[in-house]
Parts: C-alpha cells; structure tokens; sequence
C-alpha cells in the first residue's frame, strides 16, 4: 500500500455514547483515495455508529472527524454529501415509481426558466450510467429493474452529488452472485477514479475479493486495521469475534438418509405459475436442505407446505393421518413452523417485546381464551431465550432493538415454543452475523440429534451440506433431483442446478 | 409476576392534561368541584363532564380495539345515528323497549360487522371501507325515521339516556361498566396481544398462524356495537331519534380520543382506560368552555391548542428529551 497518501476522510478517537451504552470508543478509521477499505464486525460491534458519525447523522461524543486533514463538522447528511460523502443502504432508498433519469437527478435537475429539461436529464442520465458499464432504458420506472441495477443507479446517484467517499453499506446482501460480480465491476471503476470506498458487508469472501484494506471493529473498539494480502480469513474471524470460532461443520454427509415411516409427508403439492407438484417426505430427526437459485421455486415450495400460499392439489400427511391445510393457521395447528426468508416483514413484531414475540405463535395455536398468562410467558421466553442464547438486555424490550441473529432466534423460539412436529427454515442465516450465523447452524443441528424434522432453504452450500441428511434441489419452479449419501456434495448440487437451465444465464446464488 | 407501576402510569401525560384541564376549570369557575345529591341522583360539573363524555368514551372504546389493528372506524357516529333511528320507530311502533334496545344492538352489531367484511375480505383500506358507511349510514338512519325526528316517551330508553343508578347518570355506569368489561376481556384473553400482533405486522401475524380476519370482524363488529350503545344513550337522553344530527362528527372525537390516550394511528400497543382518560379530557375542555363564559366559538380553537399540546408532549422527540434531561438531573 502506499503510505504517504492523506486519508480523504479520517476519524481519530471516535467516542460515542447512547445513555450507558459506550458505542464506539476511541475509533481510529480512515479512508485514503483509491482505496476500497472494508468494516467488518460483528452485529453491535459499532459498524454503523462509526458510518453514521462520518456521513453527519449522529455528532461524536469525542474524537474528530477529518476531511482531506481539516477537522469538519457534518450538521447532517446531507451536509456530509455536499463535502463529498456519499452513502448507498443494502435497501435502495430511492423511488421506485419514477424514471431512472429522474431519479439520478432527483433535487438537482437541470432547468430552464424553472422547468425541468426533461431530454437534458435523460441524455445526461445515459452518458453518467454508460460511465458505470450500465445501458437501460433511464425512462423506465426505476422499480422495474432489478435491485442490483438499483444499486448501481442509487451508488451512481450518490458519487454524482459528492464525489469523493462512497459508503456501501451491505450493498450485495440481496444480490445474486451475477449481480454482486456486476456490482463489483462498478466499485473497480470508482475505485480507479480516486474514490475512497467504505464497504460494509457479512460476506468475507467478498471482502477478500475486493478490499484492499479492512478494519475491524468489536464492541465498539478498535480491534485493528490491516491491509488485505497480509491477513487470512481465519484471522478475520478471529478477530471479529475475539475467540477461536471454528463454524463446526461436522464433516461433510454427517448424516445418513433416515429410514421408516415418514413424520410428514407432501404429496403432489403444487400451484399454477409458482412451483410445479413435487412430493416430499421428512423423518424424525432429518434436515432436508433446498438448494437452487433465487426464483427457483424454492420459497414457494416452503409456502405451499405452510398455506401461506395455497395449492391446487395435493396431499399433506402428519404422523400418515391427511390434513388439510389452507392457511397458516391451520399449518400452525397441524405443528409446523416456519421461519420466513423476509424477517421484518414476515417475521418479527418490531414493536412487541421479546418476551411477546417468543410466546406469540403458542398464543395463536392455544386461541383466544386460553390466554398464557404472565408467569408461563415469562416461563416459556426465559427458557427458550436461554436455550439459544438470545442476547437481550430485557425480555420487555421491544425485538426490534435486537440484531438481526438475535432477531432470527427470536424466530426461532417462536416455533420451538409450539413444539413443533416439523420446521421449515428459510434462509435462516442470512444477512446475520458470524457469531450468530455459526449458532443457528449449531442450533439446527442439535435439533436433528433431538428426533426434529426440519427443512432448511440455503444458498450458502457449504451450510446445507453440513447439516442436511438429504438434498433437493430447485430449478425453474420445479423439483429436479433429490440427492443423499455421497451426493451430498457442493459439486453435485451445483451440478444438479446448472444441468439444463433452460438456456438461461445460471446465476449462482450461492457464495460458495 | 410484574407489578403495575401505578406511579408510572399516574405521571403519563394525558393525567397531567386531565388534571389541568380540570384545575383550569376550578380556576374559571370555583364551583366546579361541587357535587349535590338530589332526587337520588348526582349533580355537579365534574358529574356533567363525566355524563356527557360517556358517548365519546364508549365510541373511544370500540376505536382503540379498532387503531389498535391499524384501522379506523369512521362510521361509528353513523351507527349512532341508525341505532337511535330503530330503536325510536321501535318503541313509537309499539314494540317493547327490550326488544327496541336489542334490535338496535343488532343493528350496530350487523353494521360493523359490515366494516369488517369490507376491510377483511374485500381487503379495503379501513379508512375508506368505514367511510362508505359513514355516508350511508345516516341516509339509512334517514329511510328509517323517514326524514322526521322521531320522538318518544318510553321510560326505559329515556332511563339509558337521563336515568341513574345508585345516583350515578346511567351513561356514566353503561360506560365505565363497559370499559371494564372490555378491558378485561382484552386483557384476560389473550385477545390484546393477537389484536396488537395484528396491528404491528399483519404479514407476521399471519405466519405465526394467528387469524386475523377472523378478529378484525370481531373488532370492527364490537366496534359498532359500542356505536349503537352511544346511539341508544344520545336518542334517551334527547327523548328522540335525530337521523341528522345524533353523533354527528362524534367519530373524530372518538379517533381523538384514542391518540390523545396513546394508542398509534399506525396500531400496536393500545389501552383502553387511557383511550377513556382521553374521552374525558375532550369533554372537560368542552365543559370549562361553557361554563366560564368564554363564548362557544373559542371551543374549537382551544380545544385544538390543548390537543396540540398534549401531542406534543407525545411526541418521540420531546419524550426523548425530557428523558435525557432527567438522566443528566440524575447523574447530578
């Protein structure tokens, strides 16, 4: 690397405090021009308190931030954009229903006389989006392009109102691996043009592709900066979590394919225009993993079992008695569970406290008059919370406070607490952190070894491979294979979702 | 078991405002305080506020049910209206006051229900399903009375509207014991919780297997039965039905009522006393109005200010701050 350069933008003894809680202490960051400098940490390790402090939405408790060496004060961020900060959020903040033109130049169009030159913004959106490799339609509604294109215009967006640092915050957490090489492209190019470039991301192996620096943070202290060639990701980790976290596998096909009757049983479920009929049985004490792209049919699968949607035909079976289920409701009521893909939306009740959002799914199944009461609810959250090591300073405080693992083991307890007969997980460790994400992996297995039938959809192969005891994988709303044995294998899979894609790009979701 | 911190409850904005309110009203007119006992029957300003509150307060009631969801019930004064209207030409026609009462219950009920179909099943935003009624609803209320106001001199529906009990005015009693009942029924079962799971994340709700359509008719459906009840108390206390005029605007008073007692426009936690607490505080001002002798047209434009005081002081922002300026009093 070189040294000499001057930092674009530099924190220098950061302090923040929330009431008690010492969010960042002494955080020394910086990013120097042409640089693409990674930060890392795990969940409330002090990643956005530090990026919200440079882009001007909190004020430091202490320490100063430079720009180019002069200490500056950023009121807000729109403060810090106009010195030249840009930030883009893993959700594209942007609005869907205008052109993309528009959008580029959203509060500072070209005018004449006061009215907007429309075919200047739209010439002018063309030349700045060709800049960044990208030829679409800028009249088109923003939304009809796919988030990565979102992406790319809402980071084109940002570097056209500041120019000098682009913060990523998790741009590639909803991107596919087509997507993210694309995304990657642009970040080569800003980077070549001078730009300090904070990354933000739960993705090591994309770090390792693309930073060039990374800093990492723990508990709102600095744990170190350094530069890329000279670390490995074991170090990585080791650092992130302050320990030895080995994200125990347990060897590849740990498990054989179980025998006898099955616990449940799907049979010819399907629905028109979103998964072909497929069958399925699970045994007790079995994960079935799901491979397959994103759009493969795999979570419509997932939500023809639990009614969320519901099928044209078909069979479901429990314990080899036939039910009928139509609604969640009834799926609840029949002992499955689900943990959807989308935890905010599907999942949590922000403003419930943990304690609610644990017992909630028991309540619904109980019904209206058999209300648990407030010992049993505390009971039954202290016990699971407790079981899966839910971080929560309070069992009153609302979920929403919580990270996001924690969020997903909320979830999970939500379900566990009904005492399910089978658990359907849909990407349960997505978008969580290391810490987290190696727990839940360890949660799942530990269920199996307790007689569990589980489903598990996963797009992180090395994942499903460990804890499943069969495979099926999805391809073009269809059930292709279902593999056991030997053929649990990385290989195999991506094998078994390339093979034929109906003359489609293969957009690898995976990250393996 | 967690213990309730009266203490904290008892320092919630909307007491402080009630008890301005009311110390204002002393202030204004020193008798306010004043409670006679005659005939069997309670007088008093404070005993007034409460009387002519308890129709907002029973609306108040059913809405919280109602925001709690993350709807709104804009019919509700509509209802009042219908629910007078049947109940009048009931007893006029000769009907028993049992069965004239009972018919307009069911009528409040079938209109709510009607609420709730259009919101749960034909997916319509609440505000716009509710309206629909709100219309209708006092042109209904028109067809029954046809167009005349229909009076009466049943003793039992002019009991619910002037009668006492044990000296209370009985729209104090049909009110508190209403509130009771509901909140305990809320809180007792556990349909408190699934109603506010419902009103948080409706998407969440429906994974963890809760039936939301099946409680959004019974909210909406309660809430039209606390409408009618309100409908029944105005037309006893008129001694008559007025289609255009019973419950007029009472649906904003209402709505009011349950943000100035907490519960979010955008549903979720909700507390019926406090929605109740927040009838109180409207019909306190609009008491103090009247009686000190400011005339009638600074009603709305007071009331406003002190609404707009009270939401202030909910505000996230000013809590926030009141919050870290007794932690910094504190940490001196």
């Amino acid at each position: 690397m070189v040294e000499a350069v001057q930092p674009v933008v530099q924190a220098r003894g950061i302090v923040k405090i929330f009431g008690q809680h010492r969010a960042l202490d002494g955080v020394d960051f910086e990013v120097r021009p042409g640089e693409v400098h990674a930060l890392l940490g795990e969940n409330g390790a002090g990643k956005s308190t530090l990026i919200k402090i440079l882009t001007g939405a909190y004020q430091p408790d202490g320490g100063e931030v430079l720009l180019n060496g002069a200490a500056v004060r950023f009121s807000d961020p729109l403060d810090a954009q106009g010195h030249g900060i840009g930030t883009v959020y893993q959700e594209v903040n942007l609005l869907p229903n205008r052109s993309v033109a528009e959008n580029l130049f959203l509060g500072h169009q070209p005018t004449r006389f006061g009215i907007v030159q429309r075919k200047v913004i739209e010439a002018r959106a063309r030349d700045l989006l060709a800049t960044y490799g990208l030829e679409i339609d800028v009249k088109a509604e923003l939304g009809s392009y796919s988030v990565a294109v979102q992406q790319i215009v809402a980071i084109a967006r940002a570097v056209e109102l500041s120019g000098k640092v682009l913060v990523l915050d998790e741009p590639t957490a909803s991107l596919d691996r087509n997507e993210v090489a694309k995304m990657f492209e642009v970040v080569a190019r800003l980077k070549a043009r001078g730009l300090g470039i904070i990354f933000i991301t739960h993705f090591l192996d994309q770090v390792f592709e693309i930073a060039d620096r990374v800093t990492i943070l723990r508990n709102g202290k600095l744990i170190g900066t350094k530069a890329l060639p000279e670390v490995t990701a074991t170090d990585v980790v080791r650092m992130m979590l302050g320990k030895d976290l080995a994200l125990d596998h347990g060897g590849v096909g740990v498990a054989e394919a179980v025998q006898g009757p099955a616990r449940v049983a799907f049979k010819s479920l399907g629905k028109q225009g979103k998964v072909a009929p497929f069958s399925l049985s699970l045994h007790e004490g079995e994960v079935v993993g799901v491979a397959g792209l994103l759009g493969s049919g795999r979570t419509e699968m997932a939500r023809l079992m639990f009614g969320v949607d519901s099928a044209d035909g078909g069979e479901i079976s429990v314990g080899g008695r036939v039910v009928s289920i139509r609604n969640p409701a009834q799926a609840v009521a029949a002992g499955f569970g689900f943990c959807p893909e989308d935890r905010k939306l599907d999942g949590i009740f922000g403003e419930l406290s943990v304690r609610e959002n644990i017992i909630i799914a028991l309540q619904a199944k109980l019904g209206w008059f058999r209300a648990l009461n407030r010992d049993e609810q505390n009971e039954i959250a202290g016990n699971y919370a407790e079981a899966l090591d839910i971080r929560a300073a309070d069992h009153e405080m609302p979920v929403k406070l919580l990270s996001g693992g924690n969020q997903q083991k909320v979830i999970l307890a939500r379900w566990l607490a009904i005492d399910p007969n089978f658990l359907i997980l849909d990407e349960p460790t997505r978008g969580i952190d290391v810490g987290a994400h190696a727990e839940i992996v360890r949660t799942i297995n530990r269920l199996r070894e307790e007689g569990m039938a589980m489903m598990v959809i996963s797009s992180e192969l090395d994942e499903v491979v460990a804890y499943s005891n069969r495979i099926v994988v999805m391809r073009d709303r269809e059930m292709v294979a279902e593999l056991s044995g030997a053929d649990i294998a990385p290989s195999v899979i991506v094998a078994a979702i390339a093979d034929n894609p109906g003359g489609q790009n293969v957009k690898m979701e995976a990250n393996a | 078991m967690k213990r309730i911190d009266w203490r904290g409850a008892l320092l919630r904005p909307q007491f402080a405002a009630l008890a301005a309110v009311l110390l204002i009203n002393w202030l204004l007119f020193p008798g306010f305080f004043d409670i006679t006992l005659q005939d069997g029957r309670l007088f008093g300003s404070v005993i007034d506020v409460l009387n002519r509150g308890a129709p907002v307060a029973i609306l108040a009631i059913g809405m919280t049910a109602v925001i709690a969801t993350k709807g709104v019930d804009l019919s509700v004064g509509a209802v009042m209206a219908i629910a007078g209207a049947v109940a009048a030409v009931l007893v006029t026609g000769g009907a028993s006051a049992i069965f004239a009462v009972a018919a307009a219950l069911l009528v409040g009920l079938l209109c709510g229900l009607w609420n709730g179909i259009l919101v749960t099943y034909l997916e319509i935003q609440p505000i716009i399903a509710t309206l629909v009624l709100m219309v209708a609803g006092r042109g209904l209320a028109q067809l029954v009375t046809e167009g005349s106001i229909v009076t009466f001199s049943d003793p039992v529906l002019i009991f619910i509207g002037t009668g006492s009990l044990f000296g209370m005015p009985m729209p104090i009693v049909i009110a508190a014991v209403l509130a009771l009942v509901a909140t305990l029924i809320v809180r007792k079962t556990a349909l408190g919780l699934l109603i506010e799971a419902v009103g948080v994340n409706r998407s969440a709700a429906r994974f963890a297997g809760i039936s939301s359509g099946l409680l959004l008719l019974v909210v909406y459906t309660f809430a039209g039965f606390c409408a009618a009840t309100a409908g029944l108390i105005v037309a006893g206390d008129i001694r008559g039905a007025d289609a255009n005029n019973a419950g007029l605007w009472l649906e904003l008073d209402a709505i009011l009522a349950v943000v100035i007692g907490g519960t979010s426009l955008l549903g979720g936690r909700f507390s019926i006393p406090m929605s109740v607490v927040g009838a109180l505080i409207i019909q306190a001002m609009n008491t103090g109005i009247l009686i000190s002798g400011f005339s009638p047209e600074f009603n709305l434009v007071v009331k406003s200010g002190v609404i707009i005081l009270i939401l202030v002081l909910q505000a996230p922002m000013v809590s926030q701050w009141l919050r870290a300026r007794t932690v910094e009093r504190k940490a001196q």
